[in-house]
């Protein structure tokens, strides 16, 4: 793993809500070509962890630092979550944070307003350079919803779908921004069997066929044990084990997080 | 039948209720009863027909609900109106049929009916404009009328002071209008909903009482007359000609604000303040650049308040700050709410209605404002998306694998 490029790089986060800290000094990496993952029981600071990385939370400590391929290190902290965006990290949300009242494909063509850039002017005329452009936008978008399985829905709006294709929208849109990391945010909530495996298998080719770094946060345990290495486990807003997912799996820390959350529930 | 019962219920209640008003009358100079028995019959009937259309009403529109939460229609679907306008020979028909109404209508009808219409036209520019602001940004503006104002003093200004014609100060009052949403839009980037709703208010008013009260600047409530009418070389044209004159401006002013306002809804920076309506958190996440895109919604829904109030000013040549109260911001405000928010057609109907109405109807006049409120309690119960629905542009596109799906 050492000589792998770093993607994203996290050192000490720190995130304070008042006098509750959320996530108390968590190191993780992110590598070119991997499929990371991050577990734990519920409330122990995962979804915080996203937002702050993601620029959604401006984090009390700690360094986040991304180095994508052939550009210089930038540091994230405090950055607006455009300008994260921006700079190739995509992001879906666990409660789908869909636009409701726009279309299947509208929302799609959202995530690519960051990488176009018909301003008022040129808007209004309509130039030539702006059809063109607006084409790029619809075609692109709609290869994505094909990519995800979405196409036939094109023109429906998007609060009409099912859950499982809205959270497969979710990644198509994330993907429309063009990132080189992607942080999916509990992708397999509230999927049936036959959707947690069509979603692996949409994972696994956005990670080999668009060399996407993935970094997850996931409760079905089946679906992080096939597809991801390395994990990533916190457990009260700390990081309390890493590894491949047979080391995770005989890790007696972890065993006891999650024994100790099942008698709660 | 249970409809009929209960409606049945309800006149009686009512009888009983407004009997003492509506059946005893004492006369007290001479001491005696009246009792007005037939009025019982005209209340019991009245509520009974109103609380039997309203329930009748009401269950029609619980069984499209429930229809539509199984899957088998459309809620918000398309109406008769909708469905004419997605047929294009159809809809450039009735474009081309409505281009020619409004171009013959100041020939066809005096001066009175034209100068109504001009003020109708001047509320289709103002809904327009604040539709870009509420109907696709999502960000209400209950001061919208400031934006007007600074184009109607603009105008009075610069034509008292320096002698400044119509047409330089169109685009100059405009432009300022958009300053002024940008110097509006900056403090508040961080508010939504209600918040946002009171500093808008509260924006409307400070403009308002800076204009009554800063007299060497704006000659207080007395306000400023003998504005100048917009010229045309130079031609002396008297009052009949110059109101035809101003119509048309209108009119070109209306295909102008409708021409841009739809490319503008039509592009990425539309998508965009859709998308801010729809969920400001997912829109800064998927890369969009939330100050840019709210300031950039304030400033060109205040252009068009400013450019129509250069209108207003050289339409009545007099103006003083009662004609931007905040009564004026509601009127505005209603025209999107009831029209269709983010439809440009349904801004348009809705500014007709509500501004012509009262017009033609002026017999009922006290009853304005309960005409007004009665119809939009009506509104937001069974058609809360307004009369006519954003019609969706149309994408065409290839894809992947020589498919070819239009929708």
């Amino acid at each position: 793993m050492a000589e792998k490029h770093k993607l994203l790089e996290v050192n000490q986060l720190t995130m304070d809500f008042g006098g509750l800290r959320a996530v108390d000094g968590v190191t993780l990496q992110v590598c070119e070509g991997e499929i990371a993952a991050l577990i734990g029981p519920n409330g122990a600071g995962k979804t915080t962890f996203f937002n702050c990385v993601t620029g959604i939370y401006a984090p009390t400590r700690g360094d986040i630092l991304l180095h994508p391929k052939g550009l210089k290190t930038r540091r994230l902290n405090g950055l607006k979550p455009n300008r994260v965006t921006e700079m190739g990290l995509a992001r879906t949300f666990q409660n789908i944070r869909l636009f409701s009242d726009m279309t299947v494909l509208e929302n799609v063509m959202i995530g690519r307003t960051c990488r176009t850039q018909a301003g008022i002017f040129r808007s209004i005329l309509r130039t030539k350079a702006t059809r063109i452009e607006e084409q790029e936008i619809v075609e692109t978008s709609y290869q994505l919803l094909q990519k995800v399985g979405l196409g036939p829905f094109a023109n429906e709006f998007a609060k009409n779908l099912p859950y499982g294709a809205q959270r497969r929208l979710e990644i198509a849109r994330a993907l429309a921004t063009e990132p080189f990391l992607l942080l999916l945010d509990e992708p397999a909530a509230g999927m049936n069997p036959q959707e947690t495996a069509d979603l692996d298998h949409l994972i696994c080719r956005i990670s080999a066929d668009d060399r996407i770094a993935i970094l997850l946060i996931e409760h079905d345990m089946k679906l992080v044990m096939n597809i991801s290495n390395p994990i990533f486990v916190m457990e009260y807003g700390k990081k309390i084990a890493e590894g491949s997912p047979q080391q995770i799996k005989d890790n007696p820390q972890v065993i006891e997080a999650y024994l100790g959350e099942e008698t709660d529930a | 039948m249970k409809n009929l019962k209960q409606s049945l219920a309800v006149a009686l209640w009512f009888i009983f209720l407004t009997f003492p008003l509506m059946v005893v009358k004492v006369n007290t100079s001479d001491s005696l009863v009246e009792w007005r028995w037939w009025n019982i019959l005209w209340v019991g009937l009245g509520t009974f027909a109103l609380s039997f259309v309203w329930r009748h009403a009401l269950a029609r529109k619980e069984a499209r609900q429930m229809a539509a939460q199984a899957g088998q229609e459309e809620l918000i679907g398309p109406g008769p109106f909708e469905r004419v306008m997605a047929n294009q020979t159809l809809r450039n028909q009735f474009m081309f049929g409505l281009l020619i109404f409004a171009l013959i209508f100041p020939w066809t009808f005096d001066t009175y009916q034209t100068t109504i219409m001009i003020s109708a036209l001047i509320y289709v520019i103002l809904g327009l404009g604040l539709n870009i602001t509420v109907g696709l940004a999502g960000l209400l503006d209950l001061g919208y009328v400031a934006f007007f104002a600074v184009g109607a003093y603009a105008y009075a200004l610069l034509n008292h002071h320096f002698g400044l014609g119509f047409w330089t100060v169109l685009p100059v009052g405009g432009l300022l209008s958009c300053l002024f949403g940008v110097i509006l839009g900056f403090p508040i980037l961080r508010l939504r909903g209600d918040y946002l709703a009171i500093v808008t208010l509260g924006f409307g008013m400070i403009i308002k009482v800076v204009l009554e009260n800063w007299s060497e600047f704006s000659f207080g409530p007395s306000g400023i007359a003998n504005i100048d009418k917009p010229g045309l070389f130079g031609l002396a044209m008297d009052i009949d000609a110059a109101t035809t004159y101003i119509y048309y401006i209108a009119i070109a002013l209306v295909i102008f604000t409708v021409f841009v306002t739809t490319r503008l809804r039509n592009s990425r920076i539309g998508r965009a303040w859709i998308a801010l309506r729809e969920d400001e958190i997912a829109c800064v996440a998927m890369g969009i650049d939330m100050a840019r895109t709210k300031l950039s919604a304030y400033a060109l829904g205040a252009y068009w308040a400013g450019m129509v109030g250069v209108l207003f000013a050289a339409k009545t040549t007099f103006i003083n700050p009662a004609s931007f109260t905040f009564m004026e911001s509601a009127i505005i405000l209603s025209i999107v709410v009831l029209g269709g928010m983010g439809s440009i057609l349904g801004v348009i109907l809705g500014a007709f209605i509500l501004i012509l109405m009262p017009e033609y109807l002026r017999a009922f006049s006290e009853y304005r404002m309960l005409a007004f409120g009665a119809a939009m309690v009506l509104m937001m119960i069974f058609r809360p998306q307004g009369i006519i629905t954003n019609i969706r542009q149309k994408y065409e596109y290839k894809g992947l694998k020589e498919e070819t799906e239009h929708g």
